[in-house]
């Protein structure tokens, strides 16, 4: 599928949660409503012309006055492929898990809450995953101060 | 009367510091007995910031750092942010560059499979075939030694180009090396794949099915070897590997079920071989011209977002750039297959004996520096 289908495909069911899309991009991408994700994330790996069976890619984005969660999928069946973002606010950000779905979404979403501070609503077993249990703060947030101590030792 | 047999689940603690675990990895393994009910994988240990690192570097001083994740498969490490970089500026390289991105890129490939294979023999309790494997890397660590000055960490790829070109001669000593090697995998395949042991402690064990595989996201060797054809230098070709004439190997199953250990194993001695015949189309191709021709004085990509995949020894490896216009990247986010592998293992371990977890762990060839990055 051309992602122009991609788009009007997702547009066609979900109408007005699909915020904004660029099916021209280098990567194309779609932007959908945050409060739809799990709904839209079902129907993109279930529907038989879609069949985004893939995660390739979590993560987020701090983009200053948002954070953006990016997801980069896949299909296996039609070899095509679509970006999803959703846009969240920065100072308290939370989505649905779609753990469920993609069941590779479980270490990718610890991983973007350890690092952004995103929080994933229903997830399994939400952890910090790269840095210690007790690390203070989100490290790839853009206003991250870096730490000067660790544990009452300079470093 | 019922007698309860179940026995008391003990904690034990596998690494971070242990051979076996390839790295510095935990494994918090909840067993009964030598079966283990769980698995459960810590990881962190080898964290470097490499993403945060890439937001205040420029462009290409992300390349030494992009070494630094895969450090066995540097040279395709590096190719996969460099081509990220090059989609994002709209960068076209000479043949001679793309030819040659493909020599290195396969074969630092064998090199990194024979250093998996090798390994996972020692793992296997078997020393020598780890001395047959790392006395042929060691002939591809000459060649790339010569060429670039390093023999494990290259930053040999440059956004738009190579740092230089090779050695006159080079093409002559490559394909000497595939000359000699490609009979030596028979021996590789005498002496460990088909030895009755290592069969046995691998043939039955781990099964990976194709449904969970790509539900974990899990891609290259490991998916390969659960049956799934799929590898993206066929599917969604870059550098112009569709040109070329090889064979994606999957797993069949020889001694037990699809998907094992053994598969995943000798999904990567077979891929070896096809490795080789790249290689050789590549060398036949190779043409003058000059590899400095397209690097941009000055490299400050448009706004914008791109996503690139390349087929990394160990699966799939994902870069994905944000661009603001200025001369440092504003995000790197990169895909990294051993993490996605790495947390499928908590699926495939299930009900494994504790000297079967080696096994597993092995045959996913996992390299810590990528998955903590």
């Amino acid at each position: 599928m051309k992602p122009e289908e991609i788009v009007s495909r997702l547009k066609e069911r979900f109408g007005d949660r699909i915020l904004e899309s660029k099916p021209d991009a280098l990567s194309p991408w779609t932007v959908v409503d945050p409060a739809a994700i799990v709904e839209i994330a079902s129907f993109l790996r279930d529907d038989e012309a879609l069949a985004m069976d893939h995660l390739e890619l979590l993560g987020g984005v701090d983009y200053k006055d948002r954070i953006e969660v990016v997801y980069v999928l896949y299909s296996m069946k039609h070899r095509h492929r679509h970006t999803l973002k959703c846009r969240l606010p920065r100072d308290n950000p939370r989505i649905a898990t779609v753990e469920s779905i993609w069941r590779v979404a479980d270490w990718h979403e610890r991983e973007a809450y350890d690092m952004f501070g995103i929080v994933f609503e229903g997830h399994s077993d939400l952890r910090r995953i790269l840095c210690p249990d007790d690390w203070e703060g989100y490290p790839l947030r853009k206003d991250y101060k870096f730490p000067t101590s660790y544990r009452g030792m300079p470093v | 009367m019922e007698v309860d047999y179940s026995g008391e689940i003990m904690t034990l603690n596998m690494g971070p510091q242990h051979p076996s675990t390839h790295g510095v990895l935990r494994l918090e393994l909840k067993t009964d007995g030598e079966v283990v009910h769980e698995a459960i994988p810590h990881i962190g240990y080898l964290h470097r910031c490499f993403e945060k690192h890439a937001e205040n570097v420029e462009y290409p001083g992300v390349v030494p750092f992009a070494d630094r994740m895969d450090y066995v498969a540097a040279m395709n490490n590096e190719l996969g942010y460099v081509l990220a970089v090059e989609k994002l500026m709209g960068i076209q390289v000479n043949d001679r560059v793309r030819y040659l991105r493909i020599i290195m890129a396969e074969l630092n490939r064998i090199a990194s499979h024979l250093l998996a294979a090798g390994t996972y023999g020692l793992d296997m309790g078997s020393w020598t075939p780890f001395l047959h494997c790392f006395r042929d890397r060691e002939t591809i660590l000459d060649l790339f030694e010569e060429t670039c000055g390093a023999r494990l960490l290259y930053n040999y790829n440059w956004i738009g180009g190579l740092m230089h070109d090779v050695l006159p001669g080079f093409e002559k000593r490559v394909i000497d090396f595939l000359d000699r090697f490609e009979p030596l995998v028979q021996d590789l395949n005498r002496l460990l794949s088909y030895n009755y042991i290592f069969i046995k402690r691998t043939a039955n064990v781990g099964i990976l099915t194709p449904e969970t595989a790509i539900s974990f996201g899990v891609t290259g060797p490991n998916l390969r070897g659960s049956g799934v054809a799929f590898d993206v230098r066929r599917d969604e070709p870059y550098l112009g590997y569709d040109e070329f004439d090889f064979e994606v190997v999957v797993g069949k199953g020889e001694f037990g079920p699809v998907g094992s250990c053994f598969d995943r194993y000798m999904v990567r001695i077979r891929e070896v071989l096809e490795s080789c015949k790249i290689i050789r189309q590549a060398v036949a191709r190779l043409k003058p011209g000059d590899v400095h021709e397209s690097i941009p004085k000055r490299i400050k990509p448009p706004a914008g977002e791109v996503y690139m995949r390349t087929e990394c020894p160990r699966g799939e490896l994902g870069f994905y750039i944000v661009s603001d216009g200025s001369t440092k990247p504003y995000r790197v986010k990169v895909k990294s297959p051993c993490f996605t592998a790495m947390s499928a293992f908590k699926e495939i371990s299930r009900g494994a004996m504790i000297a079967d977890i080696v096994a597993i762990v092995g045959s996913l060839d996992i390299v810590l520096g990528e998955i903590d990055r």
